[in-house]
């Protein structure tokens, strides 16, 4: 027999931390489940991976697995919440919004309802499962629908919270989660905010805006460069949908450049976001590290983050030919 | 209709180097699904070595037999039979989930190797299989259109869109054999999502339907052949199975879905399988 443990202690102890995201989303399931007895939540056949085990062991009755149906699972998470219930749904980002990015449109997104899609395994650090299972467009087709708001955590602290945030945000909330085991980048003490990004790194040469686990590359990117003499900004870029305009256009305007770095396609993803708030209030040259339109393939998530250009490595290149480009 | 006893026995061995591939390939990948393809490994070997007429020759013949895996997750041992039709190498086996290897962790449609159609996303399977399907007839030709899926893929909806439309075309160049083991990820069908009588539910859209003991040689090759000799309806084959048939460990056992065997595991594993001694030895180096 296997050992599925239910939920794994999030930190376990080990410095630098690290913790997978969808850790932090099941821990939050079973604050919300004790906190409000309007939270309901449903699965598709992936409850241990998603973490939403606990929260149906804890809460049998407000626990619905759908089986392998995800569209069918957004539509009754919809009926549920018209009658009043906060419904989280979840499964890998492939499937929750691939597989029902119609039910999330014409039955969540235009009745304006309470469901909180929280999807895990997002982006390349899925690894070996390869491009069928790489979502690299959800931040895409979420963030285009209308009231459809859009959170992208760093690490588990934030993602915590951000599932906390997001029982109390009016509306339909897409978040999106890891399956890998990542960097943790926030103190306990950090506080999430929805809607605001937060500056990490103060600096003036180049400002890198991120989202999700490629915020601790940016991080150390911003190191690395650091030594070379040049001084990068690092903003977190959690909410993708509203952005923080304010906070693109004080980068754009304070520090002249803008590199954009997500395990996600550049067309449509936050690259694009950040670009639109830019061309809008401050054009300044850009770069985005992101998928350039590739599908991803198997191999381990950090090799594939290497062999994508999404490491700090990656970013410090990129850096420096935008640099070239202020420069010129 | 039983199989002569050399033909049994080439069926037979095919599926246990099936079943010994797997345990090898998820083992040096670390990770990747067991159980599925262990369970799925006599009917895969039945229909590979007895009815689909995909080989070296025939593989860029425009007419030839057609295969889907709807259940991707269980491609290692798809992989397998492949190569012991001399369509992958059997050296490159073992580069199962590496970066930059042929052998995705879900199939990716490669001709060169006869792979058909990209999977990973259940529930995708039957409708791709039904176009090969239509295409075949509209050409005149006899292609026949062999398409695995699950219990688990039979919980999405568009698998019935695509039965209602494959009864509608009476597509009976298509054959569905569903690995119905009674196992999904997070339990089994009974305590997850129950999708009762299959065969009864094929039947009542439309379709040439059997219950067909996923393990019986004799009985895979029958239904097969009874499939192959229906004229108006799609065949559905639902094999029952076990999944990790064979693996005393594994059988019927769902943390085996997608879990890899340790060190420890897989020498058990391969031992269960007749594999010994120096042999035992070298596999696992
Ligand atoms: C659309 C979709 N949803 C979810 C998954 C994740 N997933 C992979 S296998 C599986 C369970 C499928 O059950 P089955 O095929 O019967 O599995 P097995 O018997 O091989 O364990 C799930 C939910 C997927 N691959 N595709
Ligand atoms: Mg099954």
């Amino acid at each position: 027999m296997i050992a599925t443990p239910e939920l794994a202690p999030l930190f376990d102890g080990v410095e630098p931390r690290k913790a997978a995201t969808r850790n932090a989303y099941g821990e939050a399931l079973l604050e919300l489940g004790a906190s409000n007895p309007d939270v309901v939540v449903l699965d598709a056949d992936l409850s241990g991976s998603t973490k939403t085990k606990a929260f149906g062991k804890a809460h049998p009755e407000r626990f619905f697995n759908m089986g392998v149906a995800e569209a069918n699972m957004i539509g009754v998470a919809a009926g549920l919440a018209s009658q009043g219930k906060v419904a989280f749904a979840s499964s890998f980002a492939m499937f929750a919004t691939g597989k029902a990015f119609e039910q999330i449109r014409q039955s969540v997104c235009v009745p304006e309802l309470n469901v909180k899609i929280c999807a895990t395994h997002a982006g390349l650090t899925v690894g070996e499962d390869g491009k069928s299972h790489q979502m690299l467009e959800d931040v895409t087709i979420m963030r285009v629908i209308p009231g459809m708001q859009v959170i992208v955590p760093a690490d588990a602290v934030e993602a915590r919270q951000a599932v906390l945030a997001a029982a109390e945000i009016p509306g339909p909330v897409y978040v999106r989660l890891s399956r890998a085991s990542t960097p943790v980048v926030f103190s306990d003490d950090y506080r999430f905010e929805f809607g605001k990004a937060a500056m990490l790194r103060e600096g003036g040469d180049l400002a890198i805006v991120a989202m999700g686990v490629t915020v601790a590359a940016a991080l150390e990117a911003a190191d690395t460069l650091s030594t070379m003499g040049i001084e990068a900004r690092v903003l977190n870029m959690s909410t993708i949908s509203p952005m923080d305009v304010g906070a693109i256009e004080s980068a754009a305007r304070d520090c002249g450049a803008i590199l954009t770095a997500e395990e996600h396609q550049e067309n449509g993803g936050l690259g694009d976001a950040v670009a639109q708030a830019v061309v809008r209030t401050h054009p300044v040259p850009m770069e985005m590290c992101g998928m350039n339109g590739s599908f991803g393939q198997s191999g381990t998530g950090d090799e594939l983050l290497a062999h994508y250009g999404l490491d700090a490595a990656g970013l410090v290149a990129r850096a420096q030919q935008l640099l070239k480009r202020k420069q010129a | 209709m039983t199989l002569s006893q050399a033909d049994r026995a080439a069926v037979e061995a095919a599926a246990r180097q099936i079943r010994i591939d797997t345990v090898r390939m998820v083992h040096a990948a670390a990770c990747g699904h067991p159980g599925g393809p262990i369970g799925m490994a006599d009917f895969m070997a039945t229909l590979f070595l007895r009815h689909m007429n995909l080989s070296p020759e025939t593989l860029h013949r425009p007419d030839r037999d057609r295969f889907v895996l709807g259940n991707g997750h269980t491609c290692a041992g798809y992989y397998s039979i492949l190569s012991q039709k001399g369509l992958i190498p059997r050296d490159e086996l073992l580069t199962f989930r590496k970066l930059g290897s042929r052998l995705q962790g879900h199939p990716h449609r490669t001709p060169d190797m006869g792979i058909d159609f990209s999977t990973g996303s259940l529930g995708n399977s039957l409708s791709v299989s039904l176009g090969m399907a239509l295409a075949a007839k509209s050409n005149g030709w006899d292609t026949r259109v062999y398409s695995a899926s699950s219990d688990g893929e039979s919980q999405e909806g568009q698998i019935w869109e695509a039965a209602t439309a494959a009864a509608h075309y009476g597509a009976s160049n298509l054959t569905v054999l569903v690995d119905f083991n009674n196992v999904q990820i997070d339990g089994h069908m009974r305590d997850v999502m129950d999708v009762r009588d299959l065969r009864e539910k094929y039947e009542a859209f439309g379709w040439h339907a059997l219950d067909v003991d996923g393990h019986d040689i004799d009985a895979i090759d029958a239904a097969l052949v009874a499939a192959r000799e229906e004229t108006e309806r799609p065949s559905a084959l639902i094999c029952h199975t076990l999944i990790g048939k064979g693996v005393s460990f594994m059988e019927d056992q769902p943390g085996w879905h997608g879990v890899a065997p340790g060190d420890e595991d897989a020498r058990k594993a391969l031992a269960e399988l007749g594999i010994e001694g120096a042999e035992l030895e070298a596999m696992m180096a």
